[in-house]
């Protein structure tokens, strides 16, 4: 208990997990603030303003239309060749129907919370995920490269069970910063609904919807600061894992994506990281095959599709922390300290 | 007297796939009786980090057994850890706290009361300066705060391992004295080293080691007992007399290096017999002096009687080169 405590005193006190935290808390102050102004609320104004628009460019279409026929027929009566820009049959140009023109289009965009605020979820995952992995690895990174692992172990002879405390504290902090985060992001969005769009049909099942996503975000920050954490541990140094995770998105992942992509495999994706990422945060991601074609009964084209399910992301995920973990808790109990 | 430190038959063997494997120990012995200052000595390389760290359980040994205070390590670590304050091997610390800082997360992982960290910081001369980042700090503050952090557990058994390198001599001489005091109030205190003029002021008994073997143990007296050379001086009351002497002593067998005011003679296992050969010549003494080794001649005709394999023996012969034919200790430090 002693030990948990000091080591969140330690990860506290530590600078680089100060900035970084207050770094991501302003990247997702600016993704709020950013939505915010990007947004407004939609009233009679907005309504009569986009069907004026809606109407001004039906006109405009008309006349374009129009002086195209006329340039059709003139180039027609002049027998100059036709070089293809025009239709054998110049009355065929016509404008488009005006109820194709929706009004809707010309409407600013606004802040639907009830249809919004799940994807916003992840961006606040991704920005939060990338700080408990870059605060983890150098937490006991720094830890390994400057000794003070070793001044720590002829204290705590008991290596996994400094190892662990270790990363209890580093989760206790990221949580620290995450729930509270959590907290001003659905409070942020809900203002912003509020103030710049609507906040409307929020029934208990949408809340609880939203506060499930809300909560796989978290465990999805959890497991990257975990993972984080044991990388640097198995390399004893904060660049190892830094540099082992570029590594592992620029050359294993973008390679593999070009090579899958050049040797035409179907829903290459599927063997991406972040598509798991992103089908645990939306709970299903379709994957859709371009090349093939499944005749509907109005004789279009449907891809083959290929879903991943949350499910499968979080088999992913719990293997992936286990096999990394573990590899970290066995060097750990296993190696020389020098 | 209780052993407050056993090792029996200790090995190590480091394998590296490029260089082979290296035996680090091979078979040491060492044992530190409670209350002593104890120096353990070797030349670079010899083992004793190795010896420390493993007895520490950072490291694992491939055979052997040691105790310390009593207790089986590395299995009763965690009990012993506790009475146990150690540096190995010029210590290193977050660079970006202050010493108070890292103190102060040393004492709380260990349930040392809060007041301790100012006591050891006053007691190393570290008072002032230890708001300021580790980062700034000389080597020799690091240093003291190395031995601050070991004293933090106001520790039965201290452990330093080159405590003095990158000290000044005032540092030097004021941590002899710490240890001292130390000692005095009950402490055992083990220093390792590689200078030996200082050890040999301080320490109540020594374990040198060589090559991973310990080739000399015991109090500091009894070791430069066992291994004296039979060195003598002789003074005649005449100097002129001294070619006859030479002659006389030379015929006996006797091997004689001439001075201009004395002579000294190697190999000889009683006085009297000088003196009673002398007499027979009608040569007079005034003065006949067994002289005594000191520590680093001892420790330098030890470890280079070891087996040495060729790049431990150039290391050994450069040592030896300046080292020799100053009786009597020697200035310096433990570690500089
Ligand atoms: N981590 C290591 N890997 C390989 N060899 C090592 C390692 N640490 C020490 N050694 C070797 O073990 C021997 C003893 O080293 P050490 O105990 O550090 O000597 P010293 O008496 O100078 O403290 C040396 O030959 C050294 O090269
Ligand atoms: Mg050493």
């Amino acid at each position: 208990m002693s030990l948990y405590r000091t080591e969140l005193r330690r990860l506290a006190k530590r600078r680089f997990t100060r900035y970084m935290s207050l770094l991501g808390l302003l990247v997702l102050a600016a993704v709020v603030i950013g939505v915010f102004f990007t947004n407004e609320k939609i009233g009679a104004d907005q309504l009569a303003r986009a069907e004026r628009q809606a109407e001004q460019n039906y006109q405009e279409q008309v006349t374009w239309a129009k002086e195209a026929r006329a340039s059709c027929e003139q180039a027609k009566s002049a027998g100059t060749a036709n070089d293809g820009r025009y239709p054998e049959d110049c009355s065929v140009i016509t404008p488009p129907p005006r109820d194709q023109i929706q009004a809707e289009w010309f409407l600013p965009s606004t802040f639907n919370f009830r249809e919004t605020f799940a994807e916003t979820l992840i961006p606040f995952a991704a920005i939060l995920a990338l700080v408990g992995f870059v605060v983890g690895a150098s937490f006991i990174g720094a830890e390994w490269s400057t000794g003070g692992m070793m001044n720590l172990l002829l204290w705590r002879p008991k290596r996994l069970t400094v190892l662990l405390t270790k990363l209890a504290a580093l989760l206790t902090g990221i949580l620290a910063v995450t729930l509270p985060a959590a907290v001003l992001w659905f409070a942020g969005f809900w203002a912003v609904a509020s103030f710049r769009g609507s906040t409307e049909k929020m029934t208990s099942g949408v809340w609880q919807s939203f506060a499930l996503t809300g909560l796989r975000g978290v465990v999805l920050v959890l497991v990257l600061t975990t993972v984080g954490f044991a990388l640097a541990s198995l390399g004893r140094h904060t660049a190892m894992a830094l540099g082992g995770v570029v590594a592992v998105m620029v050359v294993g992942q973008f390679g593999l994506g070009i090579l899958l992509s050049m040797a035409s495999v179907r829903f290459a994706e599927a063997w991406l990281l972040p598509t798991y990422a992103l089908a645990w945060m939306t709970k299903k991601v379709t994957l859709q095959d371009w090349n093939s074609c499944n005749a509907n009964y109005s004789g279009e084209c449907e891809p083959n599709t290929f879903d991943i399910t949350w499910q499968q992301s979080s088999v992913l995920l719990s293997v992936g922390v286990v096999v990394i973990l573990g590899a970290a808790l066995w060097a750990m109990r296993r190696r020389d300290i020098s | 007297m209780p052993a407050v430190l056993e090792i029996e038959g200790l090995r190590k063997t480091y394998k590296s796939r490029r260089r082979g494997t290296r035996n680090a120990l091979d078979g040491f012995d060492m044992r530190v009786d409670a209350g002593q200052v104890h120096g353990f000595l070797g030349p670079n390389g010899s083992g004793k980090t190795t010896t420390l760290r493993t007895l520490l359980g950072l490291i694992r040994p491939d055979g052997g057994r040691m105790a310390l205070l009593g207790h089986e390590v590395p299995g009763a670590l965690p009990t012993v850890a506790g009475q146990v304050g150690a540096i190995v091997e010029s210590p290193q610390f977050f660079p970006h706290f202050s010493a108070r800082d890292t103190l102060s997360l040393l004492a709380g992982a260990g349930e040392v009361p809060a007041a301790r960290v100012d006591e050891v910081l006053e007691l190393v001369g570290l008072r002032d300066r230890a708001g300021e980042r580790v980062k700034t700090y000389s080597l020799g503050m690091k240093q003291r705060l190395a031995v601050a952090s070991a004293l933090l557990k106001n520790p039965k058994l201290l452990i330093l391992d080159e405590p003095a390198n990158g000290l000044d001599p005032g540092g030097i001489r004021e941590m002899r004295t710490l240890m001292r005091t130390l000692a005095e109030s009950g402490m055992t205190v083990v220093l390792s080293s590689h200078i030996l003029g200082e050890i040999q002021l301080i320490c109540d008994s020594v374990t040198i080691i060589s090559l991973g073997r310990r080739v000399a143990f015991g109090p500091v007296d009894e070791v430069l007992a066992q291994h004296s050379s039979g060195a003598v001086r002789v003074r005649l009351e005449a100097v002129s007399d001294l070619p006859a002497a030479t002659d006389a002593l030379t015929r006996a067998g006797v091997r004689v290096t001439g001075h201009p005011d004395h002579l000294m003679l190697a190999g000889v296992d009683k006085p009297a017999t000088v003196t009673r050969l002398l007499a027979e010549n009608n040569l007079y003494v005034s003065e006949l002096a067994p002289v005594a080794v000191d520590l680093e001649s001892v420790f330098l005709e030890l470890t280079a009687t070891a087996p040495v394999p060729g790049q431990h023996r150039q290391v050994d012969e450069s040592t030896k080169v300046g080292g020799t034919g100053q009786p009597g200790p020697t200035g310096g430090g433990w570690g500089a």
